[in-house]
């Protein structure tokens, strides 16, 4: 378990963490998600004892980082940052911290084969690639067979091959009872990983909560529906209080597509029943974690500096398809509003 | 102590599971020495430090040796090297030598943070003193074994070569003393390198100023006028260590050899302990 009580950092005079309390529980893995320079890179340092907090507390199981007799038997981090000596053979970098925490040398080759670097593990760590450099890494990180494990944007660099087993791997050990807290930019990512997230934002606690509640928190949810009778089934919907709109062709030639807001799923389909319009489609869109992600550190921007930017709330009638609020982004905010989702899912993305 | 004796009294507790030890010191050593010998600069440095040595010992005192009665001043340089044959002997190879292992010593840590493996260094050992002390300990093992190896050789071969005019062996009085002491000289000198380099951080600013505490300042200081100078001269860090380098101490000299040695370590204890407590105080 990991626990933070307060931290607070600030680097010559800006703010990095303000005042943040957060858990991490063990058995599950914990997202931790932010817009870049939201302090969760700052945040892992203040746990791993690197940077000195101005205040508050880090433990992991209720020990200081520097407390810990041999850390990396009970905390095993991987950082956005290098730490390897570019100079220095892989299994030559494993040694060296194996031996210091009393590990025999054997245990560096069975990380490199773990990752799949056996096959390098002489070769010098500057010539591997960012994708080699993230295992070797992830192999320094399981080193010691931690109950506890930060990983900084551990995905970073891998092909999809390497994220599929990052995220079984944390999902592994999750199930094994180990506490895990993982960062990441790619949101859609975190929405099938994380059983749990905790959302900063200007070093802020935005949001603590499982993933599924912060994606059913966050957005009006709409819902789809295909009909080759649009406008019958828009005036009952109409009629019964709910927003029907138009929304995008499906581009298959199939019916047209109705995004609507305000009404449930089953009472669509029993007035599409009572109306006799044949329905081809009727599916609820949840918000994906992309879109309550941005709106939650979107909100934690308008209470900054940027008061009162443009909206960014439930959206009348219905977000736009590709979800992005029609305002734009608030001013400042490090994700534009054309932002796309990373990994090139649609805005909305059905469960 | 066992589990049961360490309890207090009345209470049994079931034993943790084998809770780990505390890093012990060797272990960290052990870790040190893999980080020491698994980069190329290490073994580089250590060639140019046996080929510089030993090399400008030859150069200079076979240039000496052949050019023994040249010059107008000739009669004054003589005496000086014949009063203590193993002063100028130590003095004329180690002096560029001494520099591949200060270096090496600045290198050790600036590569800790310029490839950032400070984060991996700290995250394994996060105490701070253990983590300098091993590094320390382990460099100056390192260094004192090959500089004694150097020095030894150096005075070898430079003897022989001034044998004809300024005879000396291992066997006359303090000469010994003189050769092992310059093994330590260099070993604390390297250290105070390594001490410069932890509390600069960067490989080029570390190199710079170890390069000025050992060459520019003391010309610096020799400008001064009077006594002054002659004193902060003497108190110098390389000044005062090298002294270890005479047979015996020289009329005009303000500290003894050992009394230098002592100078040398003070100043090398001093930064060494500033290292520590900036590596505590600061963000790594």
């Amino acid at each position: 378990m990991i626990e933070a009580r307060d931290l607070t950092k600030s680097y010559g005079g800006k703010l990095a963490v303000d005042h943040l309390s957060f858990t991490v529980q063990p058995g599950l893995v914990t997202g931790f998600l932010g817009p870049n320079g939201a302090g969760k890179s700052t945040t892992m340092r203040l746990i791993l004892g690197l940077d000195r907090p101005q205040s508050g507390t880090a433990t992991i199981d209720g020990k200081r980082y520097a407390d810990l007799p041999s850390p990396l038997r009970t905390v095993g981090a991987l950082l956005e940052a290098k730490s390897v000596h570019s100079g220095r053979s892989a299994r030559n970098h494993l040694l060296f911290l194996a031996q210091s925490q009393g590990l025999p040398a054997s245990r560096a080759d069975e990380v490199l084969d773990l990752v799949g670097l056996s096959e390098v593990a002489g070769k010098r760590a500057g010539t591997f690639s960012l994708g080699m450099s993230q295992r070797l890494g992830i192999a320094a990180a399981m080193l010691g067979e931690p109950r506890v494990l930060l990983l900084d944007e551990p995905v970073n660099g891998l092909d999809p091959e390497g994220v599929l087993w990052i995220r079984n791997l944390m999902k592994y050990l999750a199930g094994q009872g180990k506490t895990i807290l993982v960062s990441s930019h790619l949101m859609n990512e975190m929405a099938v990983t994380a059983d749990h997230l905790i959302v900063i934002g200007r070093g802020q606690l935005i949001a603590d909560a499982t993933t599924a509640e912060v994606i059913a928190r966050s957005s009006e949810q709409a819902v789809r529906v295909r009909t080759p009778d649009p406008a019958r089934l828009t005036e009952l919907i109409t009629a019964e209080g709910g927003q029907a709109s138009a929304g995008q062709a499906a581009g298959d030639g199939g019916a047209p597509v109705l995004l609507v807001t305000g009404m449930p799923a089953p009472r669509i389909g029993e007035l599409a029943a009572s109306g006799s319009v044949v329905l081809h489609e009727l599916s609820p869109q949840l918000a994906s974690l992309e879109e309550a992600f941005m709106e939650l550190t979107a909100g934690s921007l308008e209470f900054g500096q940027h008061g009162g930017g443009p909206g960014t709330g439930p959206q009348p009638g219905g977000p736009g398809p590709a979800g992005a609020p029609p305002g734009g982004a608030p001013p400042g905010s490090p994700y534009p509003a054309s932002a796309g989702s990373p990994a090139g899912a649609p805005g909305r993305s059905a469960r | 102590m066992t589990a049961a004796q360490a309890s207090p009294a009345g209470t049994v507790t079931a034993p943790e599971t084998s809770p780990p030890k505390r890093a012990g010191f060797g272990r960290l050593m052990l870790s040190e020495w893999t980080k020491i010998r698994s980069v190329r600069s290490t073994v580089w440095s250590l060639i140019l430090f046996v080929v510089v040595s030993i090399g400008f010992t030859v150069l200079f005192t076979a240039l000496t040796e052949a050019n023994w009665n040249a010059g107008n001043d000739a009669a004054t340089r003589n005496a000086t090297i014949v009063a203590d044959p193993v002063n100028f002997i130590m003095g004329a190879g180690l002096g560029l030598g001494q520099l591949t292992i200060c270096v090496l010593g600045a290198l050790l840590i600036t590569t800790e943070y310029s490839t950032g493996v400070i984060r991996s260094s700290l995250l394994a050992v996060p105490r701070r003193i253990p983590m300098l002390a091993a590094k320390a300990a382990v460099f100056a093992v390192l260094i004192l074994v090959a500089a004694e190896i150097v020095c030894f050789a150096a005075f070898l071969t430079g003897s022989a070569i001034l044998h004809a005019h300024a005879p000396v062996s291992l066997g006359d009085p303090n000469v010994t003393r003189a050769v092992i002491g310059s093994g330590l000289y260099l070993t604390v000198v390297a250290l105070l390198a390594l001490a410069i380099g932890a509390i600069i951080r960067h490989t080029a600013g570390a190199i710079s100023t170890v390069i000025g505490v050992i060459l520019v300042v003391p010309i610096l200081t020799g400008l001064l006028p009077g006594t002054v100078g002659k004193h902060i001269n003497a108190y110098l860090p390389a000044q005062a260590g090298t002294l270890i380098g005479q047979a015996h101490r020289h009329a005009d000299d303000l500290l003894s050899p050992w009394q230098g040695f002592g100078v040398l370590c003070i100043w090398a204890a001093v930064l060494l302990g500033v290292a520590v407590y900036l590596l505590k105080r600061r963000d790594a």
